[in-house]
């Protein structure tokens, strides 16, 4: 078999869109068997019929457990949780001041942003059709804000491109939208789409690339007030004496084209990026808090699961609790919804048939970084008007995300400085010391914004495969191991069903926790009250 | 635009332009807070910070050198000492370790992966993935003396 692609592999091409696109663009490449609309969540799940006082043993307290256990409970079952963790959630995480964590190898960070500032090291957004995530924030009281996805005035940056100078979100998306639009017009002008746009339709796309590209009355994009109304301008209008605008001069086809960052367009433009996003208020694990509020009595703290058997009578869960980690400990329960991470379940004794034995072993975990940094004034704001929202770069940092929350006070704020996932930079984060990936994302930030240099205060670095309760980011399911694995993944072995993102079509995303998990009890459920 | 006007951080540019520089494996166990005080005199002087390696720029990783590739990969589980760590699951020890013996094992499983082990193999060229297991079949207390071919890696891909 060749080993050295001389063109673009399609893993270097998916491995590109999530450089380029984030995670999600890049699964739902991988995935691209429709999952279109939304997450197909259809109300509160009804579970009708007497359990009968049945037991279930969930394994794992982040958001796919800990639905389990809030349903199951309410439909009559005897529910407990062991969670690895001291604290509920999984990768619905929250830091803020004040907050310790360990990573393997001993790392050790304490977290010393100010009162009220935090960085949400796994999800931090909720696209608005995922519908069952919003509708547990609403009946768990969780308060939503707007995440914001695209804001005009955030920056694109290419490292070879425009003397290494950011560009202007609105800047690249009219320019380039508006010259396309220019040629466009010029070729239906010319007569070279009558064969494919009826005489009738000619008209009206003359007027709508007019319209959409903000082109002049001669079909022709150029430095004026018609572009500025769109790209913003060089002088903006202002009042009184020497008010009057200038428009900016666009940036050519041609520079746009070879800086290559209308890649980054897309991140406006997937459906799992449009507007409205979401964030709950004060940080994302108000949500696990949330659940944790509804079902914390039942949660196991610092249990580590070593081994799940099944016979024809229960199922027998081994675990070390941490605190007293001599002595081996046992839960038994009639059933067992299992979330623990692929990543770990894989190295486990687990009684489960050969078929799905095989699915828990043929997913590797991705890498991702996060870096959090406070900074003693939000520049971003005072010096360069970006109020939350995200710039794009081709640095290995990837992106520098701005808070969208606390705008406009002259408090300290904190970025979200690195972003990275999957390919060879995340694995060189994730090999670096927590220092190390904060100084150099304070490094190549500074290549963004120079104010990085003086104002830098301190930082935070989460490399997910140096998280001790999850070895990785989330499940990296290929179109292939999905055909061969997922549907024995997803069954129930007798007493045992997975559930987690790892078990949905929307890896890395919470709707997927809590869709696998409803729909891994729904079935659990028929079976009990058919047994 | 104007205060955008500025230059790329000179050790950036230094990056990018290869500097094949080592610079001595990061082997702390220190919090960030330790390390402010040092870094923020870096941050705030003129001169650029210590050399750092250089990261890739692509969907390959640029390391070539066996322990490069280990110091900016492998390490990132198996530690900077090769010991490995344990959580709620383990990632093993590469120390005196004998699956290394017969060098097609961590030659598949650095090209194909295993279970939390991600496949590498599309990210390195058979040279790359020879140089890395060769590095590990002679360090962390491993003696293996046979060392493996870029050939030997062709017959493990898929």
């Amino acid at each position: 078999m060749s080993s050295e692609p001389s063109t673009v592999s399609r893993r270097d091409l998916l491995s590109l869109i999530g450089a380029v696109s984030g995670s999600a663009a890049m699964y739902h490449a991988m995935t691209s068997l429709g999952f279109a609309a939304d997450s197909g969540y259809k109300g509160p799940i009804k579970l009708d019929g007497d359990p009968r006082g049945a037991s279930v043993l969930i394994l794992g307290a982040g958001l796919a457990g800990m639905t389990a256990a809030l349903e199951l409970r309410k439909a009559g079952y005897n529910v407990r949780i062991l969670e690895f963790n001291s604290r509920a959630g999984g990768r619905n995480w929250t830091l803020r001041g004040g907050d310790s964590f360990t990573e393997l190898g001993g790392f050790k960070q304490t977290c010393e942003f100010e009162q009220g500032l935090y960085i949400n090291p796994g999800p931090w957004r909720i696209p608005y059709h995922h519908r069952a995530l919003l509708d547990y924030c609403k009946r768990l009281g969780v308060a939503l804000e707007p995440f914001i996805q695209l804001n005009h005035n955030a920056l694109l940056h290419a490292t070879k491109a425009f003397g290494g100078v950011p560009q202007r979100i609105r800047d690249i998306k009219t320019d380039f939208q508006g010259q396309i639009s220019e040629l466009l017009a010029k070729a239906t002008h010319q007569g070279k789409l009558d064969e494919a746009v009826s005489k009738e339709d000619r008209e009206i796309l003359m007027q709508a690339l007019r319209s959409w590209g903000a082109l002049d009355g001669n079909y022709a994009y150029k430095a004026n007030l018609i572009s500025a109304d769109f790209r913003g301008y060089a002088k903006d209008p202002g009042g009184g004496v020497g008010a009057a605008p200038i428009a900016g001069e666009p940036i050519n086809l041609s520079d746009i084209l070879k800086s290559r960052v209308w890649r980054y367009l897309q991140n406006f433009a997937l459906h799992t990026f449009q507007t409205t996003m979401f964030q709950p208020v004060g940080g994302m694990d108000m949500i696990g808090k949330a659940f944790a509020r509804e079902v914390g009595d039942v949660i196991r703290y610092e249990a580590k699961v070593t081994a799940i058997q099944q016979d024809d009578h229960g199922v027998t869960v081994t675990y070390t609790d941490l605190k007293a980690p001599a002595t081996p400990q046992q839960a038994k329960a009639d059933w067992c919804v299992c979330t623990i991470p692929l990543s770990i379940l894989s190295q486990l004794p687990i009684d489960v048939n050969g078929r799905m034995k095989a699915a828990i072993d043929a997913v590797p975990y991705s890498p991702s970084v996060k870096v959090g940094l406070q900074f003693k004034r939000r520049f971003w704001e005072e010096d360069e008007a970006i109020y939350g929202g995200i710039s794009y770069t081709d640095l290995p940092i990837r992106q520098i995300a701005y808070p969208n929350t606390g705008f406009n006070s002259s408090a300290k704020g904190v970025l979200l400085g690195a972003y990275l996932f999957d390919g060879p930079n995340a694995y060189e984060f994730t090999a670096m010391s927590p220092a190390e990936r904060i100084a150099r994302a304070v490094e190549f930030g500074a290549g963004i914004h120079p104010q990085y240099r003086a104002e830098y205060d301190n930082g935070v670095a989460v490399a997910w495969h140096r998280m001790p309760f999850t070895l990785g980011c989330a499940g990296n399911w290929t179109d292939k191991a999905r055909a061969q694995h997922y549907d024995d993944l997803c069954q129930i072995d007798r007493r045992i069903v997975l559930a987690g993102e790892h078990a949905s079509y929307i890896p890395a995303w919470q709707e997927g926790a809590i869709l696998s998990s409803l729909n891994a009890i729904t079935r659990l459920h028929d079976r009990v009250v058919k047994t | 635009m104007r205060r955008f006007q500025i230059r790329i951080p000179r050790a950036f540019v230094r990056m990018t332009q290869g500097n094949t520089n080592r610079h001595a494996a990061f082997v702390m166990t220190i919090s960030a807070a330790l390390l402010l005080p040092s870094f923020m005199a870096c941050a705030e002087s003129t001169e650029p910070p210590a050399s750092r390696p250089p990261l890739s720029t692509g969907f390959r990783f640029i390391e070539n050198s066996g322990e490069e590739l280990f110091a900016n990969v492998c390490r990132g589980c198996h530690m900077p000492d090769g010991k490995g760590a344990a959580g709620a699951g383990t990632y093993p020890s590469l120390v005196a370790n004998k699956n290394l013996e017969a060098g097609g094992y961590p030659l598949d499983l650095v090209v194909n992966g295993q279970r939390a082990m991600p496949p590498f193999g599309a990210m390195m060229s058979d040279d790359q993935v020879a140089a890395v297991v060769n590095y590990l079949r002679t360090h962390f207390d491993n003696h293996y003396q046979d060392a493996v071919t870029a050939a030997d890696v062709q017959s493990v891909r898929r």
